[in-house]
């Protein structure tokens, strides 16, 4: 694999998301947070969620990582908000299929997540990208 | 030193990883192992396997007498008086652990205190910590210098008569720190304390004398030493291992066992319960008449000349931070401005140079330098300056690949 093979993971809109995270902050009022960390790299995110009526209506990160966990937290937090509890956690599901590298399949709108479809050809960098997702999880599962 | 032939003797390291020669320079978190080792544990599962100390069948006293001449190769590697003081563990943690709960536990009051350093591997400060919840005993910390050196005027501050046990690292694994290791057990013994040392990263790159340093305990890994993972030993004088108590009890520790009441083995096999790591053992002994082929003296030097090469060509890069001492053993810690290291350790696979990212197991001394992660290289006798050349390319071109997000 020579340097090129890189730019599979290392996709323009990741490196974007990394640079300029979208969502990064704090929840303002009511919300739920989860504290998550990557004990085996040092990875750490806190997840705030504010959720009201079954719908996820503010999702916000703050937390220190690599590009991938990060960036993912960004992109993660732009998918969720606005969407039912069950539609975030599809989304999940849908993204964890991406990371084992299966064929996507969905009617959901993904936007920029598919950017990290190449991660699933780096496996040791696939608990970086799945972080977010993992403590979204967690967070919606405690709402309810 | 004939890197060239010694290279030959490690068959992992003859391959391309994602198209380029593999270049390995992760040898702190675990060392690759050479023919006479892979030969050694194949021999001993193809010809002699069977349990040890029971039976009278020659098998079993071809295993037994394997495993303990392994035990006399350990010996006499550290220096020991006798192999009784030589227990086979799994590795620095559970000698470590045994340390914890075999003797400290029973041993120490509330009030008591153990004396750790912020620079110690997870492995070297939670048996302690876990030890003092348990018992009500203080753990202290010696402060670090801003070089993460110890000053010995601090170790002399810091224990006093109330110190029972001073645990510190012959070698930090992220800093490269040597630990005088000597001196400190001066102070220690000067106050009626015992010195524990994790010699994980001590015992693979330089010749430990126990009775010339005069430590209490010594622990070490073989995996590190080009020996098999799983085998690991616990050094400690005579007097303090016939104090404390076995942690694992079951068979192969006993000598007489009654409804009620059981009997211990003398030393070491009192504190080796169960079917011993025979195998992992062998191949340690192995490891050891390989090292010895080479002369530790002449590895010493040899990864100390890496060590210097690495920090000579890794400081001239732009935008890097080292971290540690300029005098340190085998390995270089590291960011590159604005790049993760995991990014890092991705785009440098990706040329086939395997380096360590991440907290290196050791989150305390991480705060400490006011970092999440770090990035490590580091050698062991097979590595070459051309291996040294090849990481600062690959850390060139990390830059370049990341510069332009950052602009």
């Amino acid at each position: 694999m020579s340097l090129n093979n890189l730019d599979t993971l290392y996709r323009q809109v990741i490196m974007d998301h990394y640079k300029n995270p979208r969502n990064r902050g704090v929840v303002e009022g009511d919300s739920v947070s989860v504290d998550m960390n990557n004990p085996t790299c040092g990875d750490r995110i806190r997840l705030q969620l504010k959720v009201e009526d079954g719908i996820v209506k503010d999702a916000k990160f703050e937390g220190e990582g690599c590009s991938i966990s990060m960036s993912s937290a960004s992109m993660m937090t732009q998918a969720v908000k606005d969407q039912k509890i069950e539609d975030a956690l599809k989304m999940s599901e849908i993204f964890s299929d991406m990371m084992l590298g299966k064929e996507l399949e969905s009617d959901l709108d993904l936007g920029d997540i598919e950017a990290l479809q190449g991660v699933s050809k780096f496996p040791a960098r696939i608990k970086c990208a799945t972080l977010a997702w993992k403590a979204m999880e967690k967070g919606v599962k405690e709402e309810n | 030193m004939d890197i060239q032939a010694i290279r030959d003797m490690f068959p992992i390291l003859d391959q391309e990883v994602n198209g380029s020669p593999l270049v390995y320079l992760d040898s702190s978190a675990t060392s690759q192992k050479p023919l006479p080792v892979i030969k050694a544990v194949d021999d001993y599962y193809r010809n002699d396997n069977s349990n040890v100390h029971r039976g009278v069948h020659t098998l079993g006293t071809r295993a037994t007498d394997s495993y303990e001449g392994a035990r006399e190769k350990v010996r006499a590697f550290i220096n020991a008086e006798s192999t009784a003081q030589v227990i086979f563990t799994r590795g620095t943690t559970t000698s470590i652990n045994y340390i914890a709960y075999g003797y400290a536990r029973p041993k120490l009051q509330p009030g008591d205190e153990i004396v750790i350093t912020p620079m110690e591997h997870h492995s070297n400060i939670i048996p302690w910590q876990q030890a003092a919840k348990a018992t009500g005993l203080t753990l202290k910390y010696l402060p670090l210098q801003e070089d993460g050196t110890i000053s010995i005027d601090d170790v002399r501050e810091t224990v006093t008569s109330k110190t029972k046990i001073v645990a510190i690292t012959h070698v930090s694994n992220v800093l490269g720190t040597i630990n005088p290791v000597k001196d400190i057990a001066k102070i220690a013994h000067e106050n009626d304390a015992i010195i524990v040392v994790d010699g994980a990263q001590g015992a693979p790159h330089m010749k430990v004398d126990v009775i010339d340093l005069d430590v209490d305990f010594y622990a070490f890994s073989g995996h590190k030493m080009c020996a098999p993972t799983g085998i690991g030993v616990l050094y400690g004088k005579r007097e303090l291992l016939e104090e404390m108590e076995p942690v694992e009890f079951g068979g192969e520790m006993i000598d007489f066992v009654d409804l009620y009441d059981s009997t211990w083995k003398e030393l070491p096999w009192k504190f080796e319960g169960g079917t011993p790591i025979i195998a992992g053992a062998i191949g340690l002994g192995a490891a050891i008449d390989f090292l010895n082929d080479i002369g530790m003296d002449n590895i010493y030097e040899h990864d100390k000349k890496l060590a210097n090469y690495a920090m000579e060509r890794l400081s001239s890069i732009d935008g890097i931070t080292i971290y540690g001492p300029k005098e340190r053993g085998a390995l270089v810690t590291f960011n590159l401005d604005d790049v993760h290291p995991h990014d890092t350790a991705t785009v440098l696979d990706s040329e086939g140079i395997a380096v360590r990212a991440g907290h290196h197991c050791a989150q305390p001394l991480m705060k400490w330098l006011n970092v999440t992660a770090t990035a490590r290289a580091s050698f062991y006798l097979y590595n070459s300056v051309e291996d040294i050349d090849t990481l600062v390319d690959g850390l060139l071109k990390t830059k370049e690949y990341f510069g332009n997000v950052f602009e």
